[in-house]
């Protein structure tokens, strides 16, 4: 029970020729509400991080005269992959839900799927920054309520009211360290997104 | 302060992505996405001297396919840097690249239908 989620095999670094086309959907969330978890329980290749350099407004405060009003800063994310068939493989990205890296949002939404939002229960307000991003992308989402052993379990309704969500949009409860309760959240997201097809 | 002076302040933060690329533009997501996979060519093995960087990402994705951001992440670059690397490289005809599904088809029932059944049988 402990380590359900860890324990995992690990796939094969590379993919093999067969692969012709790839797919991306984001896992999105404010600081610490459990991206990272999320991605690490059902990645196929250990989970990974990278930097991207971005350009971001100076905020002010310390502008001196002269000075370029733009300044370029690196922005972390993590990532995981699985492969899906003998042609089709799955990126998944943590994507840092602040305001200020709307660059990166905008490079990552670019033919993403959708995108997987993770809110906290006891820190529902830190969600709307994100929400907000997501609905300026113009991201199908589905949202996956953090609920911990011992966690108080919260009526999805709630979340769904308290975050104004359409009545349509998936609300699912989700432990991120487990790998099965991680992969159903990220089912329920792809079900919404292929019943929108209709 | 002079002309020439006050180029040279403002570039002073990006000193070490431009030495490792040559000099060259970082080149943006729409032309190496973070998901465009990318593997060595006949000639990778044979190519002449490149930059250790450069090295390194051939001798990366020699053993079969790996996504651009997958690069970043076992080489340590920012997916910037990565992006000029590959952009040289592809020009010099030492790696091929496969670019993702494009962005009108993510909506795209069957590819949907794909996903989902293929995210079934591996959690099943």
């Amino acid at each position: 029970m402990a380590s359900a989620g860890v324990l995992h095999e690990r796939g094969p670094m590379h993919l093999g020729s067969s692969v012709q086309s790839t797919v991306k959907i984001l896992v999105v969330g404010h600081f610490g509400v459990g991206k990272t978890t999320f991605v690490g329980s059902i990645s196929e290749i250990e989970p990974l991080r990278t930097e991207e350099l971005i350009t971001e407004a100076s905020t002010g405060v310390d502008d001196l005269a002269g000075t370029p009003d733009k300044t370029t800063t690196t922005v972390a994310m993590d990532f995981g992959r699985l492969t899906l068939s003998e042609t089709l493989v799955l990126y998944l990205f943590g994507t840092p839900g602040q305001q200020r890296f709307q660059q990166l949002w905008e490079d990552l939404s670019i033919g993403a799927l959708g995108a997987l939002l993770l809110v906290d229960p006891e820190r529902l307000g830190e969600s709307f920054p994100v929400l907000d991003l997501v609905e300026q992308y113009g991201l199908p989402c589905a949202v996956g309520v953090n609920h911990f052993d011992g966690s108080p379990s919260y009526a999805m309704d709630e979340v769904r009211e308290a975050l104004n969500l359409p009545h349509d949009t998936p609300v699912v409860p989700c432990d991120v360290r487990d790998r099965k309760s991680a992969a159903d959240t990220l089912i329920t997201l792809v079900e919404y997104l292929h019943s929108r097809t209709d | 302060m002079t002309t020439e002076d006050a180029d040279f302040e403002l570039r002073g933060e990006l000193v070490r992505p431009y030495v490792i690329t040559n000099g060259r533009e970082l080149p943006s997501e729409r032309e190496f996405s973070v998901t465009t996979l990318v593997t060595v060519t006949d000639e990778a093995p044979n190519s002449r001297v490149l930059s250790p960087e450069s090295r390194s990402i051939l001798d990366l994705c020699s053993g079969g396919y790996l996504s651009v951001v997958e690069i970043a992440g076992h080489t340590g670059l920012p997916l910037g840097i990565v992006r000029a690397l590959l952009a040289e490289l592809a020009e010099n005809k030492l790696i091929w690249t496969r670019a993702p599904v494009p962005s009108a088809e993510s909506a795209d029932k069957q590819l949907l239908k794909e996903v989902l059944h293929g995210l079934r049988r591996r959690f099943a």
